[in-house]
């Protein structure tokens, strides 16, 4: 027995040995035939949940449209099949950085994907700026946005920032306080987590502005399950709106409580989890008014399309906040490849000042950012529509008072 | 005369590795980064951990610790004085933690170092929740990765020489004592918990270092990348693999463990976890002393065997 341990500790011992060989920088050859396409992102550890809904399901499903079509086109049209390089950052900020590192020095990539989440996309700019990458940010919301443009002149954001949704939340609240339809009183809570943070801090000068009067505003930590004390907080505060800058499992966790408490304010606003396609599936009915960051054009065509085929390439629908448009950013990718090549000095010229026709609609940048976004959604038919900004094309109506339960 | 060209050779190796990236590109200085990252930590830990046998899940609240230092101080104060601060900031909480711990042994000692990692990213999310408002620093620094890796190049040096010097003094038959059987050493008069508390204090300023010197790196400090508990397992497993009571175990086990890693993840994405799991028990089962402890075994069992068991293997059995 010992005998045979020692031996496999001796088969592991050469395994190691020669796998720490194998590790060791071999050489990069460029094929000039293939276009290399190469991503690093969260497919283990705390950001795979994230990653696995917004970001590579868009990925895949680009990658084999591509490969539908025979490839990327070139300006002259000729098609350059692509060579995908992808690795597992396993939400780690080290490894991302050392992933991009390889993506850009070893791979020797054509384009580079960006990661998923703010801080990831944050690590890797610096490298995507050094290597003269492009970097379409999408999953990641910043109020710096336009400061990381003229730092790093070709990363692109895509997702908007704190202030943007807030603020059209607080219009829209305000309105319907003018209406009669809401008194204007706010009850928000927000998750202790790098996204209701950044929310919550551009939401009480939104509120404030817009005459909001917040009488509840509290902070849970991450991974809280039972709300019922914070529920019956913000029912007796007597406010009509509530707001929870919440993450996935507390957002469902809030859903269900809500319910059991019959805690039925005239405004439902939840944070990221709400635009989960099983979220309005599972509630049905139930799902009708409650409100959320992002959404989309119901009456989009191409956004329909999109949906089928997203479901077709990956067994589930999309998401409905970033996925649609991180597809866009790839499809303006594509686009900006047709017409200038693989330079990516051009392509990042053209990403920025040129238009593109994308699953979003007519879509163009203003000074690296994508501005034509849905703020705020409100479960509406079945759908998640987009209900502000209200001027913006498509916009569906709001409905409110939700109804109870 | 051996000592003297183990010497030169040491110096020549880290003379090579200090000139290194003039010949790399960007991702040779990234990977080379890295790996003196992990050997640094694991040979800090193992600096306690080794002869002490306390298995300390702590590195990341140290390595936390020091990132968060220099993303709060780094545009106020000159580069090395932020070091400065870092390593003093991770002095304090270490003789602090310390002083309540240390008397604990065994598996509570280990839940108690896990909890403290957390504790202090807690402590952390709160303050930047209540008191600044916002949960991501920026920090943003204009020297490159080469410069991280020289920092990191050299504090590695200075770690392998306290651990030598620590081996070679009365330090490290105390320790040795303690790791053996501590009822006994502090029957002998040992001030164990004094001693004990300088080398975790020690080891812990050099984690702190490491957070501290790494951090540029990512531009964006937040408290769930950098109090991430896969860095505590990884210095763990590192360190266990080598031989944490060995000077030269931590970096016998960095070395080979990070370079698997870095294959992994390049060639299997998919199936790192897994093969990481399965690695991990590997190692606890079949090496139990550490791949050094496990050669010295067999070539103590090997010498023992020629000379027809006449003597017997002069070699203790260290910890593992």
């Amino acid at each position: 027995m010992i005998t045979t341990f020692r031996r496999l500790s001796l088969t592991v011992l050469a395994g190691t040995a020669a796998l720490a060989l194998a590790a060791m920088p071999g050489s990069a050859q460029d094929h000039p035939d293939k276009v290399k396409i190469g991503y690093a992102v969260s497919k283990t550890g705390a950001n795979a949940g994230g990653a696995a809904m917004t970001t590579i399901p868009n990925y895949k499903l680009w990658l084999s449209d591509l490969e539908a079509k025979g490839g990327l086109e070139m300006p002259d049209g000729t098609k350059i099949p692509v060579e995908l390089i992808e690795y597992d950052d396993r939400s780690s900020a080290e490894e991302v950085v050392r992933a991009v590192e390889r993506l850009a020095g070893q791979d020797e990539a054509h384009f580079i994907l960006p990661p998923w989440g703010t801080g990831f996309n944050l690590a890797v700019a610096p490298l995507f700026d050094r290597y003269g990458y492009p970097q379409l940010a999408v999953s990641a919301v910043t109020d710096k946005a336009p400061d990381f443009v003229k730092r790093w002149p070709k990363s692109f954001w895509f997702l908007g920032g704190g202030h943007d949704y807030t603020n059209a939340l607080a219009t829209l609240l305000a309105d319907q306080v003018k209406e009669g339809v809401i008194n204007s009183k706010v009850a928000m809570i927000s998750v202790a987590d790098g996204f209701g943070i950044d929310l919550v801090t551009a939401a009480r000068p939104s509120f404030k502005e817009a005459g909001l009067d917040v009488v509840m505003d509290q902070t849970y930590p991450v991974g809280t399950q039972d709300f019922t004390t914070i529920l019956n907080e913000a029912k007796a505060s007597g406010a009509d709106t509530f707001v929870a800058f919440s993450y996935p499992p507390g957002t469902f966790a809030l859903t269900q409580q809500a319910q059991v408490n019959s805690f039925n304010p005239k405004v439902l606003y939840l944070g990221v989890g709400v635009g989960f396609p099983p979220y309005g599936a599972n509630l049905g009915e139930k799902a009708e008014g409650i409100m959320t960051l992002g959404g989309i054009d119901p009456a989009n065509e191409s956004n329909k399309a999109y949906r089928e085929r997203h479901n077709e390439v990956n067994g589930q629908y999309p998401d409905l906040w970033g996925s649609v448009i991180t597809y866009a950013s790839l499809q303006m990718l594509e686009e900006a490849i047709k017409r200038v090549g693989l330079d990516r000095e051009a392509v990042s010229k053209e990403l920025s000042t040129g238009t593109f026709e994308t699953v979003l609609g007519e879509t163009s940048l203003q000074d690296n950012q994508l501005r034509d976004l849905w703020l705020v959604g409100q479960w509406q038919n079945g759908t998640l529509a987009g209900v502000a900004p209200a001027d913006r094309k498509g916009a569906s109506k709001v409905k409110l008072p939700k109804q109870p339960w | 005369m051996m000592v003297a060209f183990s010497f030169t050779a040491l110096a020549a190796i880290f003379a090579a590795l200090a000139a290194a990236p003039f010949f790399l590109g960007t991702y040779g200085i990234g990977f080379l980064l890295g790996l003196v990252g992990y050997v640094t930590l694991a040979s800090a830990w193992a600096l306690f951990s080794g002869p002490t046998r306390y298995v300390s899940l702590a590195t990341v609240a140290f390595f936390g610790i020091g990132a968060y230092t220099v993303a709060v101080l780094y545009e106020t104060l000159p580069s090395w004085l932020v070091l400065v601060v870092a390593a003093l900031i991770g002095l304090v909480v270490a003789l602090l933690v310390g002083l309540s711990t240390l008397r604990l042994a065994g598996v509570y000692f280990v839940i108690f170092t896990f909890g403290l990692a957390e504790l202090i990213r807690q402590l952390v999310t709160w303050y930047e929740v209540n008191i600044t408002g916002t949960l991501g620093r920026y920090l943003f620094v204009d020297y490159g990765p080469e410069v991280v890796y020289w920092k990191l190049l050299a504090l590695c040096a200075v770690t392998l020489a306290i651990g030598y010097f620590i081996k070679r003094s009365r330090w490290g038959l105390a320790l040795k004592m303690i790791g053996d059987d501590e009822v006994v050493a502090e029957h002998c008069g040992l001030p164990t918990a004094r001693v004990k508390l300088a080398l975790f204090a020690a080891s812990s300023v050099i984690i702190t270092l490491v957070g501290a010197i790494q951090a540029p790196r990512w531009t964006y400090i937040e408290p769930t990348i950098v109090f991430n508990p896969t860095i505590s397992f990884l210095t763990l497993i590192m360190a266990l693999l080598g031989g944490a009571g060995r000077l030269w175990g931590p970096v016998v086990g960095a070395v080979p463990l990070f370079l698997l890693f870095e294959w992994l993840s390049a060639n299997f994405p998919d199936h790192y976890s897994i093969i990481l799991g399965l690695l991990f028990i590997a190692i606890v089962f079949v090496l139990p002393n550490g791949v050094l402890g496990f050669f010295e075994d067999h070539w103590n069992r090997l010498r023992a065997r020629r000379s027809a068991g006449s003597n017997e293997p002069s070699q203790d059995k260290e910890v593992g």
